[in-house]
């Protein structure tokens, strides 16, 4: 059967079991078919040596210019630090109510703040990380709910505060845009 | 938030614009992006935005002098300027001329957040600072509804009753009988009363005037618009429009005015682009809206709009009984004004006031209560502090004929035109009576 996925794209060289996990809890947010796939980018061409960062909009950009067929939904997943021209950095960013969408753990794990490395936890914020810009390319837009995966989020202590799941606010408006959500 | 906030984004680099607007969009803001300040001016001549992100370092005009420009156009705009040097001069320059405040590129996400968060929140407060101040002054009506009577208690229910619908409502009734303050407990009770109550004297303006009042004007539109305006339908978003003297406005308004009600949306004087509002509307008017359809002085399709719900206001001498009431409470209201002690009012006098039948209603009631405070003797109203005798003679009375005329006049409204009591009461008979009103040419008050 020809159905459309959502496809998570590792240009990170993350582990295959660290993004089998993020896929089965995108899964389950989206009611999707999520496959996973791995690429390489020459990422020399997006480096700004002013700034030692990745540009995340060249970057998103490129990565929509070449859709990956089939795919509903792509998000690019990275480990290197990510900047928009006007923030310092970002921990990912996607098209509202586009196809695709980057993260990148580079400022996810404890270490980067001097604490001790925590796998478990580094899961769970790149999972959030990941269903939060996925959520923008089905239009929906930060949420005020403290909980929900949609609130935004500067810094790591408050992707902590929020779980991984869209509020029944954020899943109403979901429900709206897709109201024959595919049964995973 | 009730209403989305806009943003403009002012730079010449694409990146920054794209970025900072899928920043905003993703948090929910409305926003608009100009590569230049000229057109970024442009753009706020014709729509309006709550706040101006601009770069200082732009190619021809740059962000001050643009600043300054937008300043002069909307003094009340919050625009924040950002530039990729640091520099203390030019941020004090910026802050002088008007500038909400000053960032510098790249931002750390939470400084951009907290500064817009910070604009937004100065923006609601200033729109909650207008509505409270409109809430008081609607409470303060409500409370200035005076009246025990059959015919006020049917007026107030009705109000009780209209006030949480969205209809249309027209209040009639005589001149002085209290209609704006019917208006304003209507919106007072209203699920809008925190947004702002917005009233017009469509008698009072010309047809020109009147249109650049409700719809707004821009920029240069005619001479002497010096600013962009926003109008009385724009300034209503959320709240209620009260439109008095509705009967007064020209057949060219009322197709504005019909069409506005329709599609709630309106063009500036002068603008082009179509903006939208959501405001309740009600009209007062002493006159006869459904004769003056019947004469095709007023359009019968608008008539029907306005005239969903229709609250007439008895006159002052069909509801005697309140008169000791209002009495009392304008005694209360001026002593306190006038910092003097309350003061009584004698039997006579009261028994004057209540046998005058009041062609001016609660305004003249309560000027001759104010007349009364300010001449007596401070302890208590007699006779002789009210302005019946001479002083209740018409300065436009200049002969007997012309004193018989508006005394008959008086007696006739007084009586509804009931033609038998008026001559019972004129002691004369029904024949005499209407030789007299044949004579003077008199007919019932529109």
């Amino acid at each position: 059967m020809n159905q459309q996925n959502i496809t998570l794209i590792n240009f990170g060289y993350l582990g295959k079991n660290f993004l089998e996990k993020i896929a089965e809890a995108v899964g389950q947010e989206f009611r999707y078919p999520v496959i996973l796939k791995e690429s390489h980018l020459d990422l020399s061409e997006f480096f700004d040596p002013g700034r030692r960062q990745y540009n995340g909009n060249k970057i998103l950009q490129a990565l929509n210019t070449s859709p990956t067929p089939k795919a509903f939904k792509t998000i690019g997943l990275f480990s290197v630090d990510l900047f928009i021209p006007i923030l310092t950095f970002i921990f990912g960013q996607a098209m509202l109510n586009g196809q695709t969408g980057i993260a990148s753990l580079f400022r996810l794990s404890n270490e980067r703040y001097g604490i001790e490395a925590d796998e478990k936890l580094l899961l769970e914020r790149f999972t959030k990380e990941v269903i939060h810009e996925l959520g923008h390319t089905f239009g929906l837009i930060h949420c005020m709910t403290p909980t929900c995966v949609m609130r935004s989020s500067t810094y790591v202590e408050d992707i902590d505060q929020k779980n991984q799941n869209l509020c029944h606010y954020c899943r109403e408006k979901l429900t709206a845009v897709i109201p024959d959500q595919p049964v995973r | 938030m009730a209403k989305k906030i806009s943003i403009l984004i002012v730079d010449d680099e694409e990146s920054v614009r794209d970025s900072l607007s899928n920043w905003f969009i993703e948090d929910g803001y409305q926003v608009e992006c100009a590569e230049n300040a000229k057109m970024a001016l442009q753009l706020i001549e014709s729509s309006y935005f709550d706040i101006v992100l601009t770069d200082i370092k732009m190619p021809g005009m740059d962000g001050l002098e643009m600043l300054r420009r937008i300043k002069s156009l909307r003094n009340d705009a919050i625009v924040i300027v950002m530039t990729a040097f640091a520099s203390v001069n030019t941020a004090v320059m910026a802050l002088k001329d008007g500038a909400f405040d000053y960032i510098t590129k790249p931002f750390d996400p939470d400084d951009l957040s907290h500064l817009i968060r910070n604009a937004s929140k100065q923006i609601l407060l200033a729109q909650e600072n207008e509505a409270l101040k409109n809430k008081v002054v609607s409470l303060d009506s409500v409370e200035d509804l005076i009246g025990n009577s059959e015919a006020m208690k049917k007026v107030l229910k009705q109000v009780e009753s209209v006030a949480q619908s969205n209809s249309s409502v027209i209040i009639t009734g005589e001149s002085g009988t209290g209609k704006e303050l019917i208006a304003r407990a209507i919106h007072a009770n209203s699920s809008r009363k925190y947004y702002p109550l917005v009233s017009v004297h469509c008698g009072a303006l010309t047809e020109s005037l009147l249109e650049s009042e409700l719809f707004g004007h821009e920029k240069g539109a005619f001479t002497g618009a010096m600013y962009n305006r926003k109008g009385r339908f724009e300034m209503a978003d959320s709240g209620t429009i009260f439109l008095d003297e509705i009967a007064t406005i020209s057949s060219k308004m009322q197709i504005e005015l019909l069409r506005v009600l329709e599609t709630k949306t309106f063009v500036r004087v002068g603008g082009n682009k179509e903006t939208s509002s959501d405001f309740r509307v009600i009209c007062a008017t002493n006159r006869d809206l459904k004769s003056m359809v019947e004469q095709g002085l007023f359009r019968e399709d608008l008539y029907y709009r306005l005239n969903v719900v229709n609250i007439n206001v008895p006159p002052l001498r069909e509801r005697v009984e309140d008169i000791p009431l209002l009495i009392d409470y304008f005694i209360k209201k001026y002593c306190s004004s006038m910092n003097k002690q309350p003061v009584t009012i004698d039997e006579a006098a009261m028994q004057r006031l209540e046998e005058y039948p009041f062609p001016g209603n609660i305004r003249e009631l309560e000027n001759m209560i104010e007349r009364a405070i300010v001449i007596g003797n401070g302890k208590k109203i007699t006779l002789k502090d009210l302005p019946f005798g001479k002083d209740m003679l018409d300065n436009s009375i200049e002969s007997l004929d012309d004193f018989e005329k508006t005394f008959i006049r008086q007696i006739l409204n007084k009586y509804s035109w009931n033609i038998s009591r008026t001559a019972k009461a004129l002691k004369v008979d029904r024949v005499t009576l209407y030789n007299k009103i044949k004579k003077y040419d008199l007919k019932p008050e529109e």
